[in-house]
């Protein structure tokens, strides 16, 4: 086995009311692996991954991501180390509305100061090759809820993240874009690409990855491997 | 309607910074209105009203004690209403070797200034002159004096002339125990009766029944007194035409500031109100949808907005009235006025107004969103409506700036009118800073060109600054020889320039009263004098006179005019329209030449200014020691002393403008607060791309750039033309024409710095909601909805 992407320690989080969103979780996620996130609504699955992404922080326990202490970064060393390593997709695409398909795609390279024509000509081929090259001058609301996700997916890409986390990435798509997306995904992750997803469809699970974790009321209640079908 | 106002009260506390902003807008613009209006108020009649609560004395006459008895001073005369006194008088001289020349402070600029003092067993409450006490007590035990608060002795070099004591001539003293203010300005001091042993005069203080016709008042007391016994006498007229014009100056000032203050917190109240309210559009949408009446909704949400207003509103209303306090005291000294108050009146529609302008916007905008489609309120918090500025979006991307301050820039264009409301507040208030240290310096200037008080060193100068008529009873101190004093200061070492003034009192034919003649020997254009419009005199037979006498005497620049000294005449030309307020602008200035010589017997004024690194003190003490043969005394100039009215026109400026800037800063931050609560979703997926705070605050900061440049590009020369237009309206008002100095006072490098200021205005504004964008957590900005 390789070296552990993600690696999660006795990790909780709790909010002011209610039972804690995770509780005493410890999980590691090697590089190339393509992992599932299954559950029901509310047990915790988005608490986990924006633990792991470094937007929130546990309580208790420890995160660490790529060798890095996430839960010990400060608001800006956790936003340097997305952008470096931390790509992210969402369920409802979460692309800016006023800007274009392209200048969205370049936003976290610019954001990270890379050079202008380098981050514009990366912008074009992941565009490309996510097939949606010719939206690139259009805004994101004219595009379909699929074509949307394979832009929000080109915009996780652009910095060549060590790991790609998507919460629920066709939870808001038709069947059809659904299974277009997993199929993207799977490619992904087929070219090395080390991915969770957070899903509570079973079969955007199966087709896409080869670990699941289940988690119930804020526990791992199941963490299974299969053997690749391939 | 308790299930609808439960909702409403959960929508103050959730919406806590909206619910703030509303409060402090209304505070400020409640405070500062309860200050311009209060300040409006004590400027319409501040003499009439002093007048009238002090009872103030028509006419105050002077008899010779060696002519008239008190008895016989005491004689009823027809058409006077009251009197009172006779009060004795005597002229008392502070001496050289009083503890004010060797304090610690050095002298106090009263100096040996005589003072003609009465004697009066109490401060008033008799049927005329009700003298007001300002500080300290009155003096009932002899050796206790009461000096006049708007005299030169009223102030010690440690403030307060209270608890000095000034050593007399004779050897004896006085100590200081209280100032007081008489509005008809009957005397520089006070003492008790029975310290005056040896009355020179006795001094009467009449009200009449017509207070118009002074003239014939005087000309029944005359008739009812021994002939002769009258030696001088002042009508309240004079006094009054002097004090309403040098109000008159400070009441357009007032005016445009309390317009101003008014505008400003109209606009950025109504801003706040109306922002609430639309950004509760979503809520009034769920409302609606779960079966409230439109009707319930406005109501609802004009409670929402009601509730922090009159919060606001109390406390602005208190802290006006508290700074209303120190204001209106000084604003006392300046107009010599007395007890000045918050009018009650201006509390009740400044708080009635304020509610009135919080509830109508309220309605109105709550009624615009009571009335929306139910469907397309619920939708409005959901889809943020694009389209709008995204060509500002695409240049933005475009320019060579980091990505955060590009996106930053975009912002406004994207909520126009948003955008166009922040940019009216900054503009506003560039505007009101602009205008207002524009004004307070013109003030500066015209005060620095009616004192003309340059000179670091006089002789002879008692009582600087404008003298509302003279006062009757006082005596010329005896009077050195002008000519040979000019030799002594001229031969001084350390002497950079100096010459000297005396005044006679000339008529003009067809003009009524007389005119004072102030003749000049030496170069006297270095001490401050202002020319409205030509020249200074250059050679005997020039003279220069202000506005107020070329009007009287209907000349203009370049004609003549022909001045009668007791028989003689004499005709100059003018050659130049002078700043000078003495004597109601019913002067004359020119070369000492230009009259019959004599002129200087009557006593003359040195005025000196010392070589620089030359210390005056040093200088004082050698050229005294060389003037002492001549019986003349130097004393420092008044050029270090601030006067009142300067300081009381820089702490209004200072305290108008701060709030002024304070409100338009608030209208910027209650503008960001919404922008950025629209936009926490957008916030968040920035920050999950890796936007680090700072860039966040970077783009918050730049988003309000744009609007802090326009409105002070806009603001800043807006300030300079309303400056261009008040000013001659003050001048107007006091019937004097105002220097060059006065208007020009914008230089190009301040009107620079004052456009950045607008650009701070909105940066500050911005800052805060800058700070907390950058703290949001980003885990719950992307879980709403
Ligand atoms: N920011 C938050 N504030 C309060 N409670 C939260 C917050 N985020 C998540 N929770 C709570 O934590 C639990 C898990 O939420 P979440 O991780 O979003 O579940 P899932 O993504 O599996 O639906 C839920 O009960 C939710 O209400
Ligand atoms: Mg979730």
């Amino acid at each position: 086995m390789t070296t552990p992407v993600i690696e999660l320690r006795d990790v909780s989080r709790g909010y002011d009311d209610g039972p804690p969103a995770l509780s005493d979780v410890t999980l590691t996620v090697h590089a190339g692996e393509a992992v599932a996130v299954l559950g029901p609504s509310g047990s915790g699955k988005s608490t986990l991954l924006n633990l792991i992404a470094g937007l929130d922080r546990p309580d208790t326990g420890t995160v660490t991501v790529a060798g890095v202490r996430v839960d010990e970064l400060g608001e800006a060393a956790s936003a340097r180390h997305r952008r470096a390593r931390v790509g992210m997709v969402f369920q409802f695409f979460n692309l800016l509305d006023d800007l274009t398909v392209a200048d969205n795609v370049v936003l976290p390279a610019q954001l990270a100061g890379m050079a202008r024509g380098e981050a514009a000509r990366r912008a074009a081929d992941l565009l490309d090759q996510l097939g949606v090259a010719r939206h690139a001058r259009a805004y994101p609301g004219r595009l379909s809820g699929g074509e949307r996700q394979r832009v929000a997916v080109a915009r996780a890409l652009m910095n060549r993240p060590a790991l790609l986390l998507a919460d629920e990435p066709t939870g808001a798509l038709d069947t059809a874009s659904g299974e277009d997306v997993s199929t993207l995904l799977t490619e992904l992750n087929a070219e090395g690409q080390t991915l969770v997803v957070v899903t509570h469809d079973l079969a955007l699970a199966r087709s896409c990855t080869r670990r699941t974790i289940q988690l119930v009321d804020g526990r791992v209640a199941g963490d299974v491997s299969v053997e690749p079908t391939r | 309607m308790s299930a609808l106002s439960r909702v409403v009260r959960s929508g103050v506390a959730r919406r806590r910074v909206q619910t703030v902003v509303i409060g402090l807008a209304t505070t400020m613009a409640v405070t500062s209105s309860v200050l311009g209006g209060s300040l409006l108020v004590a400027s319409t009649a501040p003499f009439d009203d002093a007048f009238a609560e002090q009872r103030g004395a028509h006419l105050s006459a002077v008899f010779d004690a060696g002519k008239a008895t008190p008895e016989q001073l005491s004689v009823p005369v027809d058409g006077v209403t009251a009197s009172a006194g006779p009060f004795p008088v005597t002229t008392i001289t502070p001496s050289d070797n009083g503890p004010g020349r060797n304090g610690a402070g050095g002298q106090a600029p009263g100096g040996q200034a005589p003072l003609t003092v009465a004697g009066r067993t109490d401060p008033g409450g008799g049927p005329v002159d009700a003298v007001t006490l300002t500080e300290g007590e009155w003096a009932d035990e002899p050796g206790e004096l009461v000096v006049s608060a708007d005299g030169p002795h009223a102030h010690s070099p440690t403030g307060s002339a209270v608890g000095r004591r000034i050593t007399l001539t004779d050897g004896s003293t006085l100590t200081v125990v209280g100032l007081a203010r008489s509005v008809s300005r009957t005397a520089d001091g006070w003492v008790p009766p029975s310290w005056v042993t040896a009355p020179e005069s006795y001094q009467v203080l009449y009200r009449f029944t017509a207070a118009e016709s002074v003239d014939a008042g005087r000309e029944a007391v005359v008739a009812a007194v021994p002939a002769d016994a009258m030696t001088g006498s002042q009508s309240w007229l004079v006094l009054k035409k002097a004090a309403d014009r040098s109000v008159a100056v400070f009441v357009p000032f007032l005016v445009a500031f309390g317009v101003l203050g008014l505008v400003m917190s109209l606009l950025v109240v109504g801003n706040v109100v109306a922002g609430a309210v639309g950004a509760g559009t979503r809520r009034i949408g769920i409302l609606k949808a779960l079966g409230s009446t439109p009707a319930q909704v406005v109501r609802a949400y004009m409670a929402q907005a009601l509730i922090p207003a009159a919060v606001g509103t109390a406390i602005g209303a208190v802290a006006g009235n508290l700074l209303a306090i120190p204001v209106l005291a000084e604003t006392e000294d300046v107009y010599g006025a007395v007890k000045l108050t918050v009018a009650p009146w201006v509390n009740v529609v400044v708080v009635v107004g304020a509610l009135a302008l919080v509830s109508v916007t309220a309605w109105v905008s709550a009624l615009r969103a009571g009335r929306l489609r139910t469907v397309d309120a619920i939708a409005v918090g959901r889809t943020p409506r694009p389209g709008r500025g995204r060509w500002a979006a695409r240049l933005t991307a475009r320019l060579p700036v980091p990505r955060p301050v590009g996106l930053g820039l975009a912002r406004p264009f994207a909520r126009p009118a948003r955008a166009a409301a922040m940019t009216a507040a900054v503009l506003f208030g560039a505007t009101a800073v602009t205008f207002a240290v524009g004004l307070a310096s013109s003030l500066n200037q015209i005060q620095i060109a009616r004192d003309h008080d340059a000179a670091d060193v006089t002789i002879g100068v008692s009582d600087p600054g404008p003298q509302p008529g003279s006062r009757p009873g006082g005596r010329p101190a005896a009077a050195p020889d002008p000519a040979a004093v000019s030799d002594v200061i001229a031969a001084q070492a350390g002497t950079r320039a100096h010459y000297r003034t005396s005044r006679t009192q000339v008529t003009v034919t067809g003009v009524a009263g007389t005119t004072a003649v102030v003749s000049f020997t030496g170069d006297a254009t270095w001490d401050g004098y202002q020319l409205v419009s030509g020249r200074w005199f250059t050679q005997p037979g020039e003279a220069v006179a202000p506005t107020p006498f070329l009007a009287a005497t209907g000349t203009e620049v370049g004609d003549t005019v022909t001045l009668d000294d007791g028989g003689k005449t004499v005709t100059v030309r003018i050659v130049g329209d002078v700043f000078e307020m003495s004597n109601d602008g019913m002067v004359v200035l020119t070369d000492a030449a230009t009259l019959t010589a004599g002129n200087d017997a009557k006593g003359a004024t040195h005025h000196i200014a010392v070589q620089p690194g030359t210390d005056v003190n040093t200088y004082i003490d050698s050229l005294n020691a060389a003037l002492a043969p001549l019986g003349a005394t130097a004393r420092p100039g008044r050029s270090g002393q601030a006067s009142d009215t300067i300081i009381l026109i820089n702490s209004l400026t200072a305290t108008l403008t701060l709030m002024l800037v304070a409100v338009a800063a608030m209208g910027v931050l209650n503008a960001v607060v919404l922008d950025t609560r629209d936009r926490i979703r957008d916030l968040g997926v920035h920050k999950a791309l890796g936007m680090t705070p700072r860039q966040t605050i970077a783009m918050v900061i730049a988003s309000v750039v744009v609007i802090g440049v326009v409105g002070g590009a806009v603001g800043v020369p807006a300030g300079v033309a309303l400056h261009g237009a008040v000013l001659p309206a003050m001048g107007e008002s006091a019937g004097i024409g105002l220097p060059a100095s006065a208007h020009a006072v914008h230089s190009l490098p301040e009107l620079v710095l004052l456009g950045i200021g607008g650009l701070l205005i909105a940066i500050v504004g911005a800052s805060l909601p800058a700070t907390w964008a950058a703290r949001t957590s980003t885990a719950t900005a992307l879980r709403t909805e």
